[in-house]
């Protein structure tokens, strides 16, 4: 089995997911409408606090929207991807998941390739429209490298948050039911990304770089871009290394997974 | 019902703590940033923020499923026969669906957030009596939109574009995303007239004293107009779905 066979049949598998979802159109329409609004309404929050308070400990509006818009786009593009993952307890508990087993791909590609949910474009749209405002308004000058971090930040960011998806999913092997408190996380995260994690309290930056990595994809790529030291003194290389971190917890969430899926027992009689 | 699914439950209160925490944080660094005085307190936008999360679940923001349920499966023509005002019967339901919840989620927050995260008690005896008194009229009015909610279904049937949008429009004008005074104050004016502000916003100013406890009078005033048009609405097109409905199934 090739990488290209592979490819090949992973865009066979989201063609059929994407001519699903086209035949209700209309309810397509709505979902991406809704997911747009729901994460403006957010925006405006964040725009009218700004109105009122000017700054948030010397981070202007322009540069907490590139928090958010960075936030944003990974997180929908996430969502999209895994959403496989994210409804994945109702195919244990169905037993489903015996299938799979069957088939000569690994358990990870085909949960992965089972939909591509289109509706979480309303979100990245949004996102991404706060992120072009953001990187147009700030004040700094924009170098090839600084534009390819912006781009590595996203992806590394989707990178970690599917990596929560699959956590979340493999806990079901064990538990068979979806446990919601990996929610708090994710959901948690992407709020908390959404301004730049020097705002918070001391436990509550250290647990978001050490225990859930999101600030090394998301918060120091954008202090990179934006040129500002850490109030911690992280090293000046690590931004640039932060696609890769993502990539690497991503794959060590893989890891976890192949082990839940040798720990499988059937449901199904 | 709501008992069986303590997990959860339990899940979802740990979010909505977690969520509330981003949130006090969020304002704290805020209020650090600004000499201005504010229209609030940084004391009083906490304990917002607690009662937002403790009362949540009262908001009109979704469609009943199982009235959803009967409308896709045709079962709804059961609920035409029973010998009871469709309306009267389907507002109770919702005050029921609303309130069932809300009770089994602020009890715990109320106590977590005051023990450990700045919540604060009302601001005087006057303001919990005029809290207590707005959070019915909050009932009755969060109870009405829920109704014209659910009627629709009887037109969209799936309820995908209303349990998509309105959601939206609901958090940011009820003070869901964040206190109504600290938006522009070019809004205000706006925000205030809105059905809206009477789900949250208004109660939980009462309650941190925000809104001196002698408005009330003119806050349930507010609620009470609005949930009469909102009822007097919800009777029109409910007895115009009634005659347009087709029962699906067969």
């Amino acid at each position: 089995m090739t990488m290209i066979d592979t490819l090949r049949l992973y865009l066979r598998f989201i063609g059929i997911s994407v001519r699903a979802q086209m035949q209700y159109k209309a309810s397509f329409i709505m979902a991406a409408v809704g997911n747009l609004l729901a994460s403006a309404i957010e925006f405006l929050g964040i725009w009218a606090l700004f109105e009122r308070f000017g700054s948030i400990r010397g981070w202007s509006l322009p540069e907490v929207a590139l928090f958010y818009g960075i936030a944003n786009t990974a997180f929908a593009a996430s969502e999209a991807v895994a959403r496989g993952f994210d409804t994945f307890s109702s195919m244990v508990r169905l037993g489903d998941f015996d299938r799979l087993l069957l088939r000569p791909r690994s358990t990870v590609f085909q949960v992965a390739a089972q939909e591509l949910q289109l509706m979480r474009i309303g979100r990245f749209v949004q996102g991404f429209v706060v992120l072009v405002w953001a990187m147009s308004a700030v004040d700094i000058t924009w170098t090839f490298p600084k534009a390819l971090l912006v781009v590595g930040a996203i992806l590394g960011g989707a990178c970690v948050f599917a990596g929560f998806f699959i956590l979340q999913a493999t806990l079901a092997f064990w538990t068979i039911e979806t446990l919601e408190i990996v929610n708090t996380i994710t959901y948690g995260g992407v709020q908390t990304a959404q301004y730049p994690l020097a705002i918070y309290r001391n436990w509550f930056r250290k647990f978001f770089t050490f225990v859930v990595p999101l600030a090394l994809v998301n918060y120091f790529p954008a202090l990179a871009i934006l040129g500002r030291a850490d109030v911690s003194g992280t090293p000046a290389f690590l931004p640039w290394t932060s696609p890769l971190l993502g990539v690497a917890f991503l794959a060590i969430t893989m890891q976890i997974w192949n082990f839940g899926v040798r720990h499988y027992t059937s449901t199904g009689s | 019902m709501l008992l069986q699914y303590r997990a959860a439950a339990v899940a979802g209160f740990g979010t909505q703590l977690f969520w509330g925490l981003i949130m006090v944080m969020i304002y704290e660094a805020f209020y650090r940033s600004t000499t201005v005085r504010q229209p609030m307190e940084l004391g009083q936008v906490v304990t917002y923020v607690w009662l937002g999360q403790s009362f949540l679940a009262m908001l009109p923001w979704n469609v009943d499923s199982e009235i959803r349920g009967m409308v896709r499966q045709g079962a709804v023509a059961y609920e035409l026969l029973r010998p009871v005002d469709l309306f009267n019967l389907w507002y109770s339901r919702a005050v029921a669906t609303r309130t069932a919840p809300t009770l089994l989620r602020s009890a715990p927050m109320f106590i977590t957030a005051m023990l450990f995260f700045g919540m604060q008690p009302p601001d005087s005896i006057a303001s919990g009596f005029a809290w207590a008194a707005a959070m019915i009229g909050a009932l009755m009015l969060g109870c009405a939109i829920s109704t014209i909610l659910n009627i629709s279904l009887l037109w969209t049937i799936s309820s995908e574009g209303v349990s998509r949008i309105v959601p939206a429009l609901v958090l940011i004008f009820s003070g869901g995303i964040i206190p109504l005074p600290l938006f522009p104050d070019w809004a205000q004016q706006t925000l205030r007239v809105l059905p809206f502000a009477g789900l949250a916003d208004f109660p939980y100013r009462l309650y941190v004293g925000n809104i001196p406890p002698d408005r009330v009078l003119f806050v349930l005033a507010h609620q009470v107009a609005w949930t009469i048009a909102f009822v007097a609405l919800g009777r029109a097109i409910l007895s115009r779905g009634v005659r347009i409905m087709v029962v699906q199934g067969g």
